[in-house]
């Protein structure tokens, strides 16, 4: 789970860059940005959620 | 694009150092909230900690930091994307070779970025302190300091792609950053979080059930200070770097002064005024929080708010501060100063906030867009980055001291010597559980 939340948050930058350089029109080009900030909260949660203690393993 | 700033009157220049001068006072007040915020049998760790690792970071920008950052129009690295020039490393000498100390805007933004960097290597101490080992906490600095750092600073302030946006798409003025909300507070907040997840809660922090359980300070008042010597410190960086990265003229230090006082006033009213309804009374140490929090979200873009943006900011990074501190203790990330909320989510919120209110003269439209970009660059780009190099770093020397060394306190087991030596801080009792 910690490794595919780092791949989201990688992804999604890679889809804002790629929204900066393809797209020209302002609507699209906000449209994708916010996707792939959105792609990195996803990415985000799940490395949360890998790095909640288990039950037992509390500190 | 970065302006390119002009060479600067003699006035200027000497205003340009005096602001410089103060960005220490930032650090020294974190130092001090860092250790206010420690137990006792920690706080000469917290605080020899902070000196270290300031000590290493500007060292470490010295021999190979600015060479990876540079200045705007000076030598970079540059590849081409669909025609467009896209710097993304700064082509300078080591050892600030070929940089003449004299003065100029150059010059003037490498002594800057000497205590910047400092200050951005100084804010993971706090989420990870009465754990974190000296030695491993000095590595994670050199990393910084090497490489995070100075690679981000170069896309925002260096004119890297990031401050390039405008020119190349059109996106407002390009990525704004005046006073350091990305380059310095959103990267060291972000290395604070990889450093939560890497060394996890203090011990005792929670029970068996998950339930949290309140360690506080061993000194409120240490902390207070700290918010108020932090409040020059930050007038300071806020004024120099929009005048160093921006070009604005040294006359608008003024508003820049009022909105970074706004901003910190608002967020820690807010703050107070959360707590007082949700607990009855105001709490100190989120007030603290909520004060800094507002001094982080003044940051990217104090030159060009009205004060009363500057205002309504402030508002929102106290609420912000409240609720995600809590919320964090609730999912067992067990910040000790709350480092991640103040610096790291407060400095996201500055730079989203920047391209909602800031009102750049001659800027095309769609500054959000670019503040967007920046904020992705962040998240998807510095985040993974630090959590790779200090996992790496993990497993070749551990991070976290071991089970008998936070029992006995980080001052004893790393220093051999407490801070309050008069005081009995701990018993043979405690010290053997």
């Amino acid at each position: 789970m910690k490794i595919a939340g780092i791949l989201l948050l990688l992804t999604g930058w890679l889809l804002v860059l790629a929204a900066v350089v393809l797209l020209a029109a302002p609507a699209s080009r906000s449209g994708f940005v916010l996707a792939g900030i959105g792609v990195e909260i996803l990415g985000l949660v799940l490395v949360f959620r890998a790095h909640l203690p288990l039950a037992g393993e509390r500190y | 694009m970065a302006a390119m700033v002009p060479a600067l009157s003699e006035v200027g220049v000497a205003l340009c150092i005096f602001l410089i001068l103060l960005v220490p006072l930032a650090i020294a007040g974190l130092a001090l909230i860092n250790t206010g915020f420690v137990r006792s049998r920690s706080a000469a760790h917290a605080m020899l900690s902070t000196l270290c690792v300031v000590a290493i970071a500007a060292s470490v920008y010295f021999v190979c930091g600015f060479a990876v950052e540079g200045y705007a129009g000076r030598p970079m690295h540059a590849i081409s994307v669909a025609g467009k020039q896209w710097s993304w490393l700064a082509a300078e000498k080591f050892f600030f070779h070929g940089l003449e100390l004299d003065g100029s805007p150059a010059s003037l933004a490498a002594l800057l970025q000497l205590f910047g960097v400092g200050l951005a290597a100084a804010i993971p101490l706090g989420s990870a302190a009465d754990r974190w080992r000296l030695g491993a906490s000095a590595c994670a600095a050199v990393l910084l300091a090497g490489c995070t750092y100075p690679l981000f600073a170069h896309w925002a302030w260096g004119g890297g792609w990031l401050a390039q946006l405008g020119v190349n798409y059109s996106l407002g003025r390009g990525f704004l950053d005046c006073g350091g909300a990305g380059s310095i507070q959103a990267v060291g907040g972000l290395n604070a979080l990889v450093m939560l997840w890497i060394l996890g809660p203090r011990r005792g922090k929670y029970s068996p059930e998950g339930v949290p359980t309140a360690i506080p300070g061993h000194n409120t008042v240490l902390v207070l200070f700290g918010c108020l010597l932090a409040l020059l410190g930050w007038v300071g960086l806020n004024s120099a770097g929009a005048i160093l990265f921006t070009g604005v003229a040294p006359a608008r230090v003024v508003l820049i002064a009022v909105n970074t006082m706004l901003s910190a006033s608002a967020s820690a009213l807010t703050t107070l005024l959360i707590t007082r309804i949700r607990f009855g009374k105001p709490d100190a140490s989120l007030v603290a929080n909520g004060w800094v929090g507002g001094l982080v979200a003044s940051c990217a873009g104090c030159a060009f708010l009205e004060p009363l943006a500057a205002l309504l900011i402030g508002v929102v990074a106290g609420a912000l501060v409240t609720f995600s501190i809590q919320w964090l203790e609730l999912i067992a990330v067990g910040d000790t100063v709350g480092s991640f909320s103040v610096h790291g989510l407060c400095g996201l919120w500055s730079l989203l906030a920047a391209g909602l209110f800031a009102r750049v003269p001659g800027a095309a439209l769609g500054q959000w867009v670019a503040q967007a970009v920046g904020i992705a660059t962040l998240l998807g780009f510095v985040l993974p980055l630090s959590y790779g190099l200090n996992l790496l770093l993990d497993r070749v020397l551990p991070q976290r001291v071991p089970p008998e060394g936070e029992h006995q306190g980080m001052d004893l087991h790393e220093l051999g010597a407490g801070a309050y030596p008069e005081f009995v801080t701990y018993t043979e009792e405690s010290m053997q559980r």
